[in-house]
């Protein structure tokens, strides 16, 4: 396939409530915005309480199918580790990137969540052929006022390696947040983009 | 035009607008739920919530006799509780337009049951369109209507979760309002049970037409390319064949009930092998089947259960091989989902939880009370089954049967549950979790909750008035978040020697007002904390340790439930103000 008719294909992760389905729309109306043919899978319903969370936009000339096949993902973006893990199998073998918050929640219906969490998650997903970028979302977003912005700093990041211009990404966030919260998330967004890889 | 990304179920509500409709009706249900939300927006169209889906569908019926045209909405399991009138309607046949969405949940994301209601709408003799993108599921709700009155029949727009839950690029058109049909209601027509005999031909006759125009209808395409292999295929799982399989020839169908036989034999004729590629049952394969066709490919390959997708098709197509999932391989912990934080059905949870009583459970939040660490809820079925399953239960010998229900399932389809516990002498106590919203759909308004879909003020429903109107002798009502409160009432009503009710009262923390509700969060004073851990015992997920093992409240997320504070022995959890002084 030309590099004109590419499609594109990112998978989005993370539990009920840290906002995979916010940063999932910014992306695809980014991408809408840019000209492109786009899809989106959305999950409504009981996961949101604090569940499980994956999403998937696909963008490019002629989009059909909006699921992304695992082995596919330009990129797989987990807003959490385990998350992360989980969709991680989306990622193309060898020219896909895992973004990985370093942000732990552990499950509390779970018991013994606590000890059976996985650890050294990256190296484990390097070991395996994928190219993984952690980044400190988790703290970067607390350091700038909230947290819960994490997710902005995660597309921030995400937007360095797709083909919309920046002026887009910023357009859609100024489209799509609240104007009481646009600038600190404006900021999240810029730190994302200059996050050094870990 | 406009054109505008948005969800299958935002385009289905944005064609409801376009074509006309007068009057939308429904009842929240996972995948179904955002349609009713979204019309709701649209001041010409008359949109509610009904108590359940068969008045919703009652409702939608008596608006289309009367000539209006109308969309009524339900998830899969929805039709269930509606199949009454829904058999029913085809003999007397509508007069202005009324479609059906029935939202099919393959996966089960948020169901209790795979069900493909073709077989329904087969069983009523009701046609089924089936959309496959967002764009047609905005066009067809049009092109139904326009059946419905053609044909005089009510109509099905057949929907399944990733339908429902995608989003694609739709291209927007303008309202036409269409005049209300006026019409004598004439006896012979509409008392169906006195003139069924009159009635039952017009039925099967109304379905020879029906077969007629699936011959001819463009609903269902074929797209040649000159292949030796076909596909038959429908709803969402043609755009995952266009996907796969860019080379095949496709005869897409647009409507699945009633099939048409000629064009599915012509078509598996001139192709020396067919895939028929349906998610669900194989409700189009055995039809093919049944013509005597036998050189297709279906669910022995590509399988029942569950949802399809690109690449579950692809790699039982052999095209490709799939990556291992990590989860099976790192072993994975699940993270299912769990009450939110503050949220009051917490409390009654931890009590029953010591109680050790048997618990009849419902379908709302509260069948989460079944999963750690609460484990306190024994039976869950379908919407208002608690009451009647805590009923048989105590006549099958179980003592200390309570029954635990949400304000909306209990309007929904307990009360007559309820009115019969009464009346054949039971002792159950029944537990009514009242949070003022339909908490598990997202948080729609009902009849208890004092507002209605528009957003406006809306007779509220006495709750206590009506369990002691239906004869219930015990009616109490507390404040859910006060522990010792809830745990007294239970104790005392399950003692109680004839049937009795508790109140649970407390809104849901999703609800607006009360994310948007200035407070003080709590906080845990590590000069008074002592470590015991029995903030812990609460299972707040805002409760996490320090490094040094104290526990700490995440001042975002607290909701100042005061819960933790009620069960700390040394009073170390208090509001944080900054100047705050323990007195
Ligand atoms: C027949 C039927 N209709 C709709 C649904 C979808 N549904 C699941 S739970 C629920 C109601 C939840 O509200 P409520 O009982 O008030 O409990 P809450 O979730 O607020 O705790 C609904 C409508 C269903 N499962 N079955």
């Amino acid at each position: 396939m030309s590099e004109k008719d590419k499609i594109w294909s990112i998978v989005f992760s993370g539990v009920g409530g840290q906002g995979v389905i916010l940063i999932t729309e910014i992306t695809a109306l980014a991408a809408v915005k840019n000209g492109y043919d786009v899809k989106q899978t959305e999950v409504h319903g009981v996961s949101q309480r604090g569940g499980s969370v994956e999403t998937q936009v696909r963008f490019g000339k002629r989009v059909w199918s909006p699921m992304v096949t695992p082995g596919n993902a330009d990129a797989v973006v987990g807003l959490e580790v385990l998350e992360g893990l989980r969709s991680a199998h989306y990622a193309e073998a060898e020219t896909g990137v895992i973004l990985l918050n370093e942000h732990k929640i552990v499950p509390a219906s779970v018991e013994n969540a606590e000890q059976m969490y996985p650890s050294n998650s990256a190296e484990l997903l390097i070991q395996k052929g994928y190219q993984v970028i952690q980044l400190s979302a988790t703290k970067i977003a607390h350091e700038l006022g909230d947290g819960r912005m994490a997710n902005v700093v995660m597309i921030g990041r995400l937007s360095t390696l797709l083909p919309i211009p920046q002026e887009i990404w910023s357009d859609t966030l100024k489209k799509r947040i609240p104007l009481k919260y646009l600038d600190p998330n404006l900021k999240a967004f810029e730190a994302g983009r200059a996050a050094v890889t870990a | 035009m406009k054109r505008e990304l948005i969800l299958g179920n935002h385009a289905i509500a944005r064609g409801a607008w376009e074509a006309g409709v007068n009057f939308a009706s429904g009842y929240p249900g996972t995948p179904s739920t955002e349609i009713l939300e979204a019309l709701a927006r649209y001041p010409e169209v008359d949109s509610q919530w009904s108590a359940n889906e068969k008045v919703a569908f009652e409702e939608g019926m008596g608006a289309a006799i009367g000539g209006l045209r109308v969309l009524v909405t339900m998830k899969h399991v929805g039709l269930n509780v509606a199949a009454d009138p829904f058999m029913v309607f085809p003999y007397a046949g509508t007069v202005g337009g009324f479609l059906l969405v029935s939202a099919d949940d393959p996966g089960m994301h948020s169901s209790q049951n795979e069900q493909d209601n073709r077989y329904l709408a087969r069983m009523a003799k009701v046609p089924v369109l089936e959309p496959s993108t967002a764009q047609e599921c905005k066009d067809y709700v049009k092109l139904g209507l326009e059946i419905s009155e053609q044909f005089n029949t009510p109509v099905m727009l057949r929907t399944t979760t990733r339908l429902a839950h995608h989003k694609g690029l739709v291209t927007f058109g303008e309202r036409h309002e269409v005049p209300r049909i006026e019409q004598d209601l004439d006896p012979r027509q509409f008392s169906v049970p006195i003139y069924r005999r009159i009635l039952r031909p017009t039925v099967e006759q109304r379905l020879k037409d029906l077969e007629s125009f699936a011959e001819t209808t463009e609903l269902n395409q074929i797209e040649n390319s000159g292949s030796t292999t076909g596909v038959v295929t429908n709803g969402i799982a043609y755009q995952y064949v266009k996907e796969i399989l860019p080379d095949a020839d496709v005869l897409r169908l647009g409507m699945t009930f009633p099939l048409p036989a000629k064009i599915l034999r012509d078509f598996c004729n001139i192709h020396e092998q067919v895939y028929v590629i349906e998610e669900g049952e194989p409700f189009i394969e055995d039809f093919i089947r049944s013509l005597g066709i036998d050189n297709i490919v279906g669910k022995e390959l590509f399988g029942v259960i569950g949802e399809y997708s690109p690449g579950r098709l692809g790699s039982a197509l052999g095209l490709f091989e799939l990556p291992p999932d990590l989860t099976k391989e790192m072993t994975l912990m699940p993270r299912p989902p769990m009450f939110c934080i503050g949220c009051g059905h917490r409390t009654v949870f931890s009590a029953l939880r010591q109680l050790r009583v048997t618990v009849a459970g419902d379908i709302g939040c509260y069948t989460m009370g079944a999963l750690p660490p609460y484990e306190a809820s024994h039976t869950t079925f379908n919407m208002g089954a608690s009451i009647g399953t805590a009923f048989g239960l105590e006549r099958a010998g179980k003592e200390r049967v309570v029954a635990v229900i949400g304000d909306s399932t209990f309007v929904h389809a307990g009360i007559p549950a309820l009115i019969d516990a009464v009346y054949n002498g039971s002792k159950i106590t029944l537990i009514i979790l009242d949070n003022s919203t339909t908490g598990m759909t997202g948080g729609q308004p009902h009849p208890a909750s004092g507002k209605a879909l528009s957003g406006k003020d809306a007779p509220t429903l006495d709750l206590e008035g009506l369990c002691l109107a239906v004869g219930v002798e015990h009616v109490v009502k507390v404040d859910t978040w006060d522990r010792k409160a809830v745990n007294n009432a239970l104790r005392e009503a399950i003692a109680y020697k004839g049937p009795s009710v508790v109140i649970t009262q407390g809104p849901c923390q999703r609800l607006p007002e009360m994310k948007r509700r200035s407070l003080t969060p709590y906080f845990i004073d590590e000069s008074l904390c002592t470590q015991c851990d029995a903030c812990f015992k609460v299972w707040c997920p805002a409760i996490t340790r320090t490094e040094n093992n104290f526990p700490v409240i995440n001042p975002q997320e607290c909701t100042a439930c005061t819960v933790c504070a009620q069960v700390c022995p040394t009073e170390a959890i208090y509001p944080f103000e900054p100047n705050y002084v323990q007195i």
